[in-house]
Formats: C-alpha cells, structure tokens, sequence
C-alpha cells in the first residue's frame, strides 16, 4: 500500500487516479495511523519553501513521516516535497526536514544566456546517471514537466540519481537510503510520470 | 532541452466549455471532463481553463469543478476566472492545480500578484492580459471583463510590473484575433517578449500548426496556446477535439528551431 500524504498541498488524487489505473494499492492519507500502515509514501507538493514546512506541521503528520523513515520505508518526495527533504533553502527561512543532505538554492539568473528564463516551467529532458531502479524504462529520451525557479544541490553527488539541463546541469532527482526526491511531477507527465511511479511502487 | 509548450485553452461557461469570436459569440465545444479525458488520451504539454463567468458575474470560483478537473488532469493545469483573493489563490492550488491566472483582480490590486507569490511562490502565479488596440492611434491597451472594460494600462508597461511584483508567467491573449484563426499577433508578442524576461505564453488567431511554427521559428521557447484550433475542424468549424501527435509536435519543433 502507497500512502499519498495529504497535507494541503499538491495533487494528491492525480497520484491517487494514476496508481488506480495501474491497478497498484494506493491511497490519499491524512492521519498518523494511515502513514505508518503503508510500505511506500508519497510526499506531493506545489508551491513556495516555507508555506509546504508550516502546511506540514500544521497537518500533525511530520512526526509520523519520521518515524516512516525511521523505519526505512521507501518515501518520493515531488516538487516542493523533494525540495523540503533538504536542510534549508534560498526560498524561505524555515528549517527543512534534513533528511537529504543538502541545500536548495536559486538558480542564477545572472549567469542565464537570454533564452533561459525563469521560472524553469515546461517540459525538459531528465538523464538518470546511476542504475536507479526508480527510472528503469526511462533511460533514454524521457521527459518530465518542471515547474520551478529552485534547485536541490545535493552535498554528496553520490545522492543524484538524475540530471537536466537548464543553463548547466542540475540534480533533477535524488536519493539518500530510503528517502528519494524529484523535482519535476510525474503526476502531470504523461506516460513518463506513469512509468517513474509504476518504478516507485516495485522500487 | 526545455521544450516551447503547446496548450490548449479551454473557456468554461454554464458549466459547459465553449469557443468565442473576439471574446463574442461563444459555441457550445463540449463537457469540461470529457475534454480533459480526450486530451489526456492526446497527451498535451499542458491546459489552461479560463471561466470566463465568474469575474463577470462577481462570483466566486467553482472550487468543486477546479477540484474536478485537476484530478482529472494527466498534464499540468493553469486555472483563471474570478480569483481576487490571495486565499482563492491558495485554496485553488491546494486542490491540485499547478496554476493560477490573475486578470482584472491584478489590474485593479497590482500588489495581489506579490502576495500570492509569497504564500504559493512565483512559479504557480500567471497574469493574464486579455489586450487589444483601443483607439485609433492603434495604441494597445489591457481589457478585462471579456474585453468589455479598459483598463487605461499599457501591456508593456502593465507586463513590466506584474515581473516585478513577482509573477511567474505571462500569458498575452490578443482579444482582436481570438476565434479568427488569422494567425497569432507577432507585433504584439515581440513588444512583451522584449520587456520581460518571464516565461511567455500567447494565444488568439492561431489557426494552423504552422501558426505554432512561426511563432517558435521566431521566439524560440515559447507557450503556443490556442482554443478554435484545437476544438473545431474545417471550415464550418464542426467540434472535433484534436491535438498533434509526439511525433507531429517533435517535427514541428525541430522544423521550427533549425
């Protein structure tokens, strides 16, 4: 069972819908309980830095989560729910849940040639660089949709399991043990997104 | 690479979607959901829905239809039409839209734009500019309420502040070409495209794939919007929900960039 954690932000029933076609277990939790009954959880997210951290703690599930991941059991965060696994970011001034090391940081618009804007919004190329079974199929020629002007930079590179290039590479999925994060939604990417999630619930 | 978006944008009126002429005249299309599914199937880069009642009528958003469509949705989802608040803002993305489009709400309050960007952040703040020639100069100017009210404020100068107040897209829809399938205003885009440095999408006139073409060809990436293309086939504009393919749309794109 997947638990797709509702905690007021990001599309929890397109996971829902997504994983419903596939026929895989899945389901849109909003208590402790349910959280800690799932081998796999969801982290969604759209939206800025600090306002994900205060929905988060506000929903009363934070300690449950960690205790998930304690536990060791698998946990994707999306969006604004990879970049809250990282200690900090240049977005807000809130702690982020730490759980990858790492910072999220804004990209510079200074060193942007003039057809790099910003936010990066739209549909671009992800390379995975590591054997990571979360982009088995997805090895080649795959694309997701971003939606961003923040970045994860992993502290370890050993921790990225993908690029993309938007004016240099950066890490557009990462993972340390059992917590994994990408930047861009599967949720919104057609076949590709299906794919990543399929990856995730046999990962 | 960043791929240029092609989108279809979708107007929802009496909770049926339809396709107008110069923001007039609207043409029952079809079921919002079944569209949506159809275009799912089609794989679009991404929809915008624009409920062109709700600012009009001074009501508030649908908040169970935009529930509905979200989850329906396999691509990203920009919703637009009667948001005033910086609490409609956040309820709306937190029922999963990736987007949310500001019109006369941002022309009347400027600072809306900023607020709503430090509660959801900037990516998922679009500011809409429904624009068209006013006077006989041919001086453009932003409309709002279905082009039926001026607002006095200059598109370039208009798209200028909402960068600035910390939008994450602008969306420029020529009111003068909407339904007419004439082809996308270049004039108009060029003025905007060279003031901001903010993701741009545009739409009103496209009305062919090479319309999308040309406007790649010259400003590269790009978010190519249109309605009537997508929605109506021939002539006599029988409704047919269409969109290219992968393949068609990679064609294109390279065509376009080469």
């Amino acid at each position: 069972m997947i638990a797709i954690v509702h905690y007021g932000l990001g599309n929890v029933q397109a996971f829902a819908n997504i994983y419903k076609r596939l026929n895989i277990p899945a389901g849109i939790a909003e208590t402790p309980e349910a959280i800690l009954a799932a081998d796999r959880i969801i982290l969604p997210g759209v939206g800025a830095f600090d306002w994900a951290m205060k929905r988060l703690d506000a929903s009363g599930l934070r300690p449950a989560l960690e205790e998930a991941v304690r536990r060791g059991k698998p946990v994707l965060g999306i969006c604004v729910g990879m970049q809250i696994l990282a200690r900090r970011s240049d977005e807000g001034s809130l702690r982020g849940l730490g759980w990858i090391d790492g910072e999220v940081k804004r990209f510079d618009e200074t060193t942007f040639s003039q057809k790099t804007r910003l936010p990066h919004m739209g549909w671009n190329d992800v390379a995975p660089c590591n054997g990571s079974g979360l982009f088995r199929e997805l090895e080649t020629g795959a694309r997701f949709y971003f939606l961003h002007s923040y970045y994860f930079m992993a502290r370890n590179p050993d921790h990225v399991l993908a690029t993309t290039d938007y004016n240099g590479r950066y890490a557009s999925a990462v993972q340390a043990g059992n917590v994994l994060g990408v930047q861009f939604h599967p949720e919104k990417s057609h076949a590709w997104g299906i794919q990543l999630l399929k990856n995730f619930a046999e990962f | 690479m960043l791929h240029p978006r092609i989108i279809p944008c979708l107007l929802v009126q009496n909770g049926g979607l339809v396709k107008t002429v110069q923001f007039a005249d609207p043409k029952y299309v079809g079921d919002p959901i079944n569209t949506v599914r159809i275009f799912n199937e089609k794989e679009v880069d991404e929809l915008i829905v624009l409920d062109i009642d709700a600012t009009v009528q001074g009501v508030e958003p649908d908040y169970g239809r935009i529930r509905n469509l979200a989850a329906e949705c396999r691509m990203p989802l920009c919703y637009g039409g009667g948001v005033k608040t910086v609490e409609q803002v956040e309820r709306i993305i937190s029922l999963g839209v990736e987007k949310v489009a500001l019109s006369a709400a941002a022309v009347a309050d400027p600072s809306l734009v900023e607020r709503a960007a430090e509660v959801v952040g900037s990516q998922s703040i679009v500011v809409v500019l429904d624009v068209k020639k006013s006077d006989w100069r041919g001086k453009y100017e932003v409309f709002t309420h279905n082009a039926t009210k001026k607002s006095g404020r200059d598109p370039v100068e208009f798209a200028r502040e909402m960068a600035a107040q910390g939008a994450g897209e602008i969306v420029i829809n020529a009111i003068h070409r909407d339904g007419t399938m004439k082809g996308y205003d270049l004039e108009l885009i060029h003025e905007i495209r060279e003031a901001v440095s903010l993701p741009l999408t545009v739409m009103g006139g496209a009305g062919s794939l090479k319309d999308i073409a040309a406007l790649i060809k010259t400003f590269g990436i790009i978010g190519a919007a249109a309605g009537s293309l997508f929605v109506f086939k021939g002539v006599y504009r029988a409704v047919l929900i269409n969109y290219p393919s992968r393949s068609e749309k990679d064609a294109l794109v390279s065509m376009a960039v080469s």
